[in-house]
């Protein structure tokens, strides 16, 4: 085993210090600025000397109607969450068959996921601007649903195949054999059974819609779909005299502080997830 | 609510070879249950990308619709003969090739840390993932405030000139470009990166030490090659996924002072000017080189990554 002498423990320390600091380190420092007064912004401190939540004020103010990042948000949700749900329904249903049986085409599709993982976004830009201009998607919530859909649904289909693998499935038999309906069987044995990994491949999705910029900001125009970060990247000032840096800062916090929350929580599962399809693909 | 359940209920035992018609509707059964996914892949991936090798070839100027019809070839000769598509093209690949070599560096690193902590693997773990969780766009948000002039503290530490304007050369531009990149992606790296490394039976460590080898004879005796197919996948899906980059850029200097990436150039074709048929040849261009990209791993680095010929 290793010496566990005080030299060894001295280096890791710093060595844990150092990741932990530069994990957390934008983090603080988009706190720090979202609570700096204006006239503080510019003093290059990485610690406000005064706390101000003005910035978060003025991210809501208005209502619904004016505020220029309470309608993004309800996009990002909202989009988010109903393109995780149909992913998940239609991964389960693909990954259940990859894992369960038999049929030929099998690998072909597990390649086929792979290779749309890799796939450049931006080469699809152009044709989908286009058709959803056609077919008035364009600004729309399907708009953004159907592409994400595509892209997430080969994470989906790989952290599901890995975790569906690990699945005794002769549990289901034997409960049938001890007179469970089939229905019973599935509900009681094989749900509870598959749900962690169902739920860590749905973290996923949704991390995924919720962090996309480049289908944001080509396929929308306006508040009736635009997501926050591309509302972001379109913030103005309070007037057209005052930089955003302030209010994009605060909005960044909002976006985030729950996410990291979150990812903090089912850490193990999502460590599991992003490794899952790797180890065994 | 889970799949499957009421399309299958008799799930069919496997017996192989016992009754052929029970394969076929077991077959039958799979692909019904697998077709609703692959169209919904197919349907923004394989049309769009035929529709982009249409368009490419014709002369479609949204802000003049009147014009157009088939060019042939001419909007590739015209992508490939302007400076602009070879200058990004070598930034990308440029931001790519730092970009991921720091990142192998330092994922290894990390990896290594949480494999062999004496203590604290936790937190290295839970502190990795906060970049995993940050929007991208966020994440370059919070970099190019830190290295702005104007706000950031960067400025303000010691060992660097106060009047430094990072976002005012294209190289400089290109640090902040990378850091913030490896800052967001390197956790991705490492995670995977440990996923082999604990593959690796630990008594070739000790079989390794009682002959007398030091820490780095073990490390690029036993730890490298044995990890060689997690290393490979790693930096296949990370290369590819550098190849991209976009969202930083964008937010940091738009394509300013020569830091273009490809992807900004067919952004800016198909979105901003809305030449479809310029910005289609873009598109197309891009989707080549990341084909190659893939077909050159795949083929240099062997068997291992065999599911991962792209194409399908």
């Amino acid at each position: 085993m290793e010496q566990r002498n005080g030299r060894d423990y001295a280096l890791w320390s710093i060595a844990i210090f150092l990741v932990v600091a530069l994990a957390l380190i934008p983090v603080l420092w988009l706190i720090s600025i979202s609570l700096k007064p204006p006239e503080e912004l510019t003093d290059q401190r990485f610690i406000p000397q005064s706390v101000s939540f003005d910035n978060y004020k003025s991210l809501f103010e208005g209502g619904i109607d004016d505020s220029p990042f309470i309608k993004p948000l309800i996009n990002s949700i909202g989009i988010a969450l109903i393109t995780t749900v149909i992913s998940i329904v239609l991964a389960s249903f693909a990954a259940y068959a990859i894992a369960r049986l038999e049929f030929p085409g099998k690998r072909l599709i597990l390649a086929g996921a792979l290779a749309i993982a890799m796939f450049p976004p931006i080469s699809t830009v152009g044709p989908l601007f286009d058709m959803w201009r056609a077919l008035g998607l364009y600004d729309t919530w399907v708009g953004l649903i159907i592409p994400y859909l595509t892209f997430s649904l080969p994470l989906a289909i790989y952290v599901l195949v890995a975790f569906f693998r690990e699945i005794p499935w002769e549990l289901e038999q034997a409960a049938q054999v001890d007179g469970a309906t089939p229905f019973q069987a599935f509900t009681k044995v094989i749900v509870p059974l598959a749900a962690p990994g169902v739920f860590t491949a749905a973290i996923l999705v949704f991390i995924f819609c919720w962090n996309d910029f480049l289908f944001a900001i080509s396929l929308t125009s306006s508040d009736a779909s635009r997501t926050v970060p591309a509302a972001l990247a379109f913030f103005t000032g309070e007037s057209s005299f005052t930089a955003p840096t302030g209010s994009i800062a605060a909005a960044a916090v909002v976006v985030t502080v729950p996410i990291i929350v979150f990812v903090l929580i089912f850490q193990r599962r999502i460590v599991a997830g992003l490794t899952a399809g790797a180890v065994k693909g | 609510m889970e799949a499957g359940a009421p399309a299958n209920p008799n799930p069919p035992q496997a017996a192989p070879g016992k009754a052929s018609s029970r394969t076929r509707s077991e077959r039958k059964l799979a692909w019904m249950l697998c077709a609703p996914a692959v169209l919904a892949m197919l349907l923004v991936t394989a049309y769009p990308i035929a529709y982009a090798v249409v368009l490419s070839l014709q002369d479609v100027d949204l802000r003049f619709p009147d014009e157009g019809g088939f060019v042939g070839l001419s909007n590739y000769t015209a992508v490939l003969s302007s400076d602009l598509w070879w200058t990004d093209l070598f930034n990308t690949v440029f931001i790519m090739v730092v970009s991921v070599a720091i990142e192998l560096a330092l994922g290894m690193a990390i990896a290594l840390v949480m494999y062999r902590a004496i203590f604290g693997r936790g937190v290295v773990r839970t502190s990795v993932l906060i970049p995993y969780g940050i929007i991208t766009v966020v994440a370059a948000f919070a970099w190019q405030f830190a290295f702005s002039p104007e706000t950031g503290f960067v400025n303000n530490l010691p060992l660097i000139s106060d009047e430094m304007d990072w976002f005012g050369g294209r190289f400089s531009s290109f640090a902040v470009i990378i850091m913030a990149e490896v800052w967001k992606t390197t956790p991705f790296m490492a995670l995977l990166l440990l996923a082999g490394l604990v593959t690796i039976d630990s008594q070739l460590y000790e079989a390794a030490r009682v002959d007398g080898a030091t820490a780095w004879q073990r490390f690029t005796r036993i730890t490298l090659p044995l990890m060689k197919p997690a290393i490979l996948v790693a930096l296949l899906f990370r290369t590819l996924d550098a190849f991209r980059v976009f969202d930083t850029i964008f937010i940091m200097t738009r394509g300013a002072l020569d830091t273009e990436s490809v992807s900004i150039l067919g952004y800016n074709q198909l979105i901003s000017r809305l030449n479809l048929g310029l910005g289609s040849a873009v598109s197309v261009l891009i989707f080549l080189c990341v084909f190659l990209i893939a077909f050159i791993f795949v083929r240099g680095f062997g068997t291992k990554l065999d599911e991962g010929r792209p194409g399908g």
